[in-house]
């Protein structure tokens, strides 16, 4: 079974994680979904650094972005699918 | 450490060490096996094992100026071991992954607790007593001081818990004797006491009115026979329930929810059905999930229980003390170069750590010894790793399993602290931090019930004896937690 370039926790969840290096900006990215064991592919719009979160689909202001199946925070700036989701497009709800 | 204590036995008993160590490192998964092997020959292998210890204490005895003394019980325990000479490690290896139980060589002490290590430690009250017991363990090779910042005019709850973690560190079964030094008597001998109630040798010594110098002087030449007395206690074939084993992971990043933190959860799922007794801990970072946890509790109660103690956390010390957000802290600096973003998103990754299917079954004070029997505690304790550790340490766990993603380095004076990472660029740029690498996971090489079995085996081989990455590197954070200004 190929590595993947990003895994995805839960089926529902809108964000997965890029777990290897050097992914870089157009890189067409295989995915692996835990959760019913499934494999995926997506280009993604921008280098983003191992570990760091691409969104698996477009994402506006104020969206709810869930991993795990569970809601890890708010959209705070509108992000497309591909794209690197961190700091500058996601917040917490709780502090 | 317990390394050099053996150093201070003879050449012949040290060599004897290594090789013992080499045969029990393979020993977990046979000794189910051998044990049952054992039962069904009756007195046959006692009759080989007679024959070996003979040599073997002739051999000792050549070896040393001073004869040990041994109980019949002593002689038994060597040629238990004989067979696993004989057996191939592999196949045996294999036979463990099938979810065998397994056993391991501690030091069962004075009130039935199991240690796997040895350590005899200088232990200050305060701050003030931190040069005298550094003092004594550079005089005595193979003693470890323990330094910190406090003791001194703390009171109330504060108090509390610093002769809780003072008395819970010098408790620990992996601390076989305890000299005790501090500034004045009444406090010094308040910890004495607390110790003394394992029955294991411990002794206070008060600079008032003698000096360092003094102080220093009698305080090592007691270390120095408590050390020569804990480099002759044997270990012993022990079993997974006597194994207190806690969780913390640190400078987390999305690689630790996606890999680390659940092979420590697959490790707890099991550990749990053997009757392990577990903990885990960081109130702070569950932030987030803690209905998810609250959900994890044995009873509704339970969970309650759990709920109003990150309640309380928020009210007494986030909502008063924060200045901005928090969103600087936590998630902190490392994480968000690892890639979290959200406390939510740490606190889902954390709770990967306590399995699929274990519940806890009870709510912990900091540094509060388990009183329920075998199963996960809770442990109400900051996030910050070495303060949670170290209150682990002093509520009695002996083995720590601490998943990491970016690096955190922690180690701990007298708890092992096992590091695991998924994250394969920290595997490969901190490689003499971790212990062991669960980065397959992340690849599809690895599944995670090897990678819980993988822990199983380096777990077991440290509680054998097999030095952590942590005590090789000297890391010994040990830092107390203080709830509030001293009066």
């Amino acid at each position: 079974m190929a590595a993947p370039h990003y895994i995805v926790h839960d089926k529902t969840d809108s964000v997965g994680v890029v777990v290897v290096e050097g992914v870089k900006k157009g890189q067409m990215l295989t995915g692996w979904v835990m959760q019913g064991n499934k494999t995926v592919r997506m280009k993604c719009l921008n280098a983003i650094p191992i570990g760091h979160k691409i969104a698996l689909k477009p994402m506006k202001k104020d969206d709810t972005v869930l991993k795990y199946g569970h809601d890890i925070g708010k959209v705070v700036a509108a992000i497309k699918k591909g794209g690197h989701v961190h700091t500058q497009n996601l917040k917490t709800k709780r502090w | 450490m317990a390394g050099k204590a053996k150093k201070t036995t003879t050449k012949g008993k040290a060599a004897k060490q290594i090789k013992r160590d080499k045969a029990t490192r393979r020993l977990s998964a046979k000794s189910d096996r051998r044990a049952k092997s054992e039962r069904r020959t009756g007195a046959k292998p006692a009759k080989r094992a007679t024959g070996k210890t003979n040599r073997r204490t002739k051999a000792a005895r050549r070896a040393s100026a001073k004869p040990t003394r041994r109980t019949k019980a002593d002689r038994r325990t060597p040629a238990k071991r004989t067979p696993a000479k004989r057996a191939p490690a592999k196949r045996m290896t294999a036979r463990r992954s099938g979810g065998k139980k397994p056993a391991f060589m501690g030091w069962r002490r004075k009130n039935g607790r199991v240690g796997i290590r040895n350590h005899v430690i200088i232990l200050p009250l305060d701050d003030l007593s931190n040069a005298a017991s550094e003092s004594v363990a550079n005089n005595i090779k193979g003693t470890m001081a323990i330094p910190h910042s406090y003791g001194r005019l703390q009171f109330g709850e504060d108090l509390e818990l610093h002769f809780r973690t003072l008395i819970g560190t010098g408790s620990n079964p992996n601390v076989a004797a305890v000299v005790v030094i501090g500034i004045e008597p009444e406090w010094t001998g308040r910890v004495v006491r607390g110790i003394a109630k394992t029955g294991k040798p411990v002794i206070g010594f008060a600079i008032e009115k003698h000096g360092d110098i003094k102080t220093v002087a009698n305080a090592s030449r007691k270390a120095k026979e408590y050390l020569q007395w804990a480099s002759e206690l044997e270990r012993r074939k022990c079993q997974v329930k006597d194994l207190w084993i806690s969780v913390k992971c640190g400078e987390s990043d999305t690689t630790s929810g996606l890999g680390s933190n659940p092979t420590v959860g697959n490790f707890i799922d099991k550990f749990d059905a053997w009757g392990a007794t577990t903990c885990f801990g960081e109130t702070s970072e569950i932030t987030g999930a803690e209905l998810n946890c609250a959900e994890r509790g044995k009873t509704k109660k339970i969970g309650q229980k759990f709920l109003d103690t990150w309640q309380a956390y928020m009210d007494e010390v986030i909502e008063p003390h924060k200045t901005d957000d928090l969103s600087d802290s936590q998630p902190t600096k490392g994480n968000i170069e690892g890639g979290l973003t959200t406390i939510e998103e740490k606190a889902f990754g954390n709770l990967e750590k306590i399995g699929k299917k274990t519940r806890y079954i009870d709510v912990l004070g900091p540094a509060a010894t388990p009183r329920k029997g075998p199963g996960l505690y809770f442990m109400d304790t900051s996030s910050a790793a070495a303060e949670c550790v170290t209150l682990q340490a002093a509520a009695g766990f002996v083995v720590h399993l601490f998943p990491t993603g970016q690096g955190n380095i922690i180690g701990n004076p007298i708890l092992p602290v096992i590091k695991l990472s998924a994250n394969p660029r920290t595997v490969r740029t901190m490689g003499e931090h971790v212990d062991l690498d669960v980065s397959g996971i992340l690849r599809r090489e690895m599944t995670l019930n090897r990678a819980g079995n993988a822990l199983i085996d380096i777990t077991m081989r440290t509680c054998n004896g097999r030095l952590t990455a942590a005590e090789t590197l000297g890391h010994r954070e040990f830092v107390l937690t203080k709830l509030y200004r001293s009066a």
